[in-house]
């Protein structure tokens, strides 16, 4: 059904969490997200760095003292490479598992969350692409069940994987729907 | 083919402008007083446009009920209102979950009533038909209910038995001590000693004045809680629970039992020396309906405003009969990560239910039925994968509530969230939960009542 992209996308992923009692963990098939997400989320943190910098000029402008330009480079510098650094690390731990029953959707390497959502409670399944994802061909899949708590989402699939997980998903939750 | 006869159209009650009119009074009083208080009461060129705008509200409302009618037509409940946006609302009869009857305070005084029908799922479902005699309410909604059984309104019998009433005198105690009632009382009494044993005149004034701001404040929530739970009562009707409540102004809830998502029980910190407790329902559908306040609608649905832990229990039972559940408490080390909220922590699970123990000031224990389980999460932070702990969370229906399995050993945690969902699928199976017909207890068996099996997904 899936076939391994040279990016990486839908490349079997083992999982992130080391040293904890991670669930799901010897299940096969876990699969990965593209690690183009991780350029997008840097560009991310370079555009908030720039931002931040930004507004320290135009501080300095206004105020006509140049005090504030070393601290806020200092901090655009720093919050730029640990964010950096951490947003590469952190889309290693994205994942996902389809299973008979349900799907298995897990991420984060300081909070590590996972959800299981049975096919039969999708209510609906959207894919949506910002400019950003866009321009590396990239979509985020989310699941919506009626329960606003149930958050689901998978960013950073490619395109077409990401249809093609939303048409079978929702094949999926129209075969199993609980009396709708 | 339907059961319901054809009705031709029909009007709500000619008085129902007046009493839409005085209840946006007080926006009306508000809209008014502002002016007049920014020009200190001079009496200017305005006074015809304040005159024009209590003209057009009457106006609105009087519009507003020359254009709405409704009738029954094929099987379905048709709804016309609006003059401008003209909007239908077509309502098969068999879509219909539940029928209310709501008196608000000033249709009291008229022997009108409102009556609310739901359709549960669909956000614009609803109608309104508001207002109409209060004899004639009782028949439509005793009709509607029984049409979208199938049956003829003479079948049904409502015989009703009531589960639980709720002691006047335990509730005017309880309203007190609940929410920030005591708070504010406690500021009050602080400010009034303090003016008391200010030196000066003035000083003394202005403290005992905000004093007495405080314990109007105080007052207000008070008596606000004291009208919606007064001669509160749970009764078993054939098609659900029926709550009643009110002390001016009256609502007449069904809560259908196979609607229930989660209940939950709370404990107030000042209620807990008398051992009492809240008891709260979930229900799905109908989150946020037309015509109620936001306040109304977060809320859960009230079951027993005030009761001791034994009454709770024993009407969890009636509703719940399966919702037994063990509970232990988190590894101790759980006290050094959450001092506080350890104290009460518990959860756990059967094969059917789940329940968890949070809160330290309020003490709040929910529990969901596994088959009304959206999805199960497991998470687990910094401090917890440290700790060799993770938190499960079952999510129900809607965005109010749902069972958090804090701080469980990693282990436990594990072995949780690898068997809950399938916990959950053997419970969604049909058989897989009780749910209790306690109508069938009746004493005749002619009067059973079989509801039609009814599509939704929540259920």
């Amino acid at each position: 059904m899936f076939t391994i992209r040279r990016d990486g996308a839908g490349a079997p992923r083992p999982s992130p969490w080391r040293g904890c009692e991670a669930p799901f963990a010897d299940l096969p098939g876990w699969l990965g997200v593209s690690p183009k997400l991780g350029s997008i989320r840097q560009i991310e943190v370079a555009i908030l760095a720039t931002v931040v910098l930004l507004a320290g000029v135009a501080i300095a402008v206004a105020t006509g003292s140049a005090v504030v330009v070393l601290p806020t480079l200092l901090l655009a510098a720093l919050g730029e490479a640990l964010g950096s650094l951490y947003m590469r690390r952190r889309m290693g731990s994205w994942g996902y598992l389809e299973r008979e029953q349900d799907l298995l959707v897990r991420r984060g390497l300081l909070f590590r969350r996972l959800s299981v959502v049975p096919y039969g409670r999708m209510q609906t399944v959207d894919v949506t692409a910002g400019p950003l994802e866009r321009a590396f061909g990239l979509a985020s899949l989310r699941l919506h069940t009626a329960s606003a708590g149930s958050d689901c989402r998978i960013p950073g699939l490619p395109s077409e994987v990401a249809a093609g997980l939303r048409d079978r998903l929702a094949r999926l939750g129209e075969a199993n729907a609980e009396g709708l | 083919m339907s059961i319901a006869p054809d009705l031709p159209w029909h009007r709500l009650h000619p008085l129902s402008p007046v009493i839409q009119l005085g209840r946006s009074a007080a926006a009306l009083i508000f809209v008014l007083a502002v002016p007049y208080i920014s020009s200190s009461g001079h009496p200017k060129s305005g006074d015809y446009f304040d005159l024009g705008i209590v003209v057009l509200a009457a106006l609105g409302g009087l519009i507003s009920w020359l254009v709405t009618r409704w009738r029954i037509e094929s099987g379905a409940l048709l709804v016309e209102t609006g003059l401008i946006r003209r909007r239908h609302t077509h309502l098969p009869l068999s879509r219909i979950q539940s029928v209310d009857v709501v008196r608000p305070a000033l249709a009291r005084l008229f022997g009108l009533a409102e009556v609310r029908v739901r359709t549960g799922v669909a956000r614009d479902g609803d109608a309104r038909l508001a207002y109409i005699a209060e004899e004639q309410a009782e028949t439509i909604r005793a009709n509607l209910l029984a049409w979208s059984h199938g049956t003829a309104p003479q079948e049904v019998v409502y015989q009703e038995s009531v589960l639980a009433a709720v002691s006047a005198r335990r509730v005017i105690a309880a309203v007190w001590l609940q929410g920030a009632a005591p708070l504010l009382l406690a500021l009050a009494l602080a400010f009034a000693v303090v003016g008391i044993l200010a030196p000066t005149r003035e000083a003394h004034a202005s403290l005992t004045g905000t004093g007495l701001v405080w314990l109007l404040l105080s007052l207000v929530a008070v008596l606000k809680n004291l009208n919606s739970q007064l001669s509160y009562e749970v009764a078993q009707a054939p098609d659900g629970l029926r709550v009643r409540g009110g002390l001016i102004g009256t609502v007449v809830e069904t809560i259908p039992q196979r609607r229930i998502q989660a209940v939950r029980l709370l404990e107030p910190l000042l209620w807990r020396p008398m051992g009492w407790v809240r008891l709260d329902v979930d229900v799905a559908g109908g989150q946020h309906r037309k015509g109620e306040d936001r306040a109304a609608a977060g809320q859960l649905r009230m079951l027993l405003p005030v009761a001791t832990m034994e009454e709770a229990h024993a009407l969890l039972l009636l509703i719940a009969p399966d919702s037994r559940v063990d509970r232990a408490s988190p590894p101790t080390r759980v006290r050094l990560k959450a001092p506080l909220s350890f104290h009460f922590l518990e959860a756990g699970h059967s094969k059917t239910w789940a329940v968890a123990v949070t809160g330290r000031i309020q003490r709040t224990t929910t529990l969901v039925s596994l088959a009304k389980v959206q999805s199960v999460r497991w998470s687990a932070g910094p401090l917890q994968h440290r700790m060799g702990l993770a938190n499960v969370h079952l999510d129900v229906a809607g965005h109010r509530v749902g069972v958090s399995l804090k701080d469980r050993d990693a282990h436990e945690a594990r072995e949780l969230v690898e068997t809950l969902p399938e916990l959950c699928a053997l419970a969604r199976r049909p058989g897989g939960v009780v749910v209790p017909n306690l109508a069938d207890q009746g004493p005749e068996p002619s009067l059973r009542w079989s509801p039609a099996p009814r599509a939704s997904g929540l259920e």
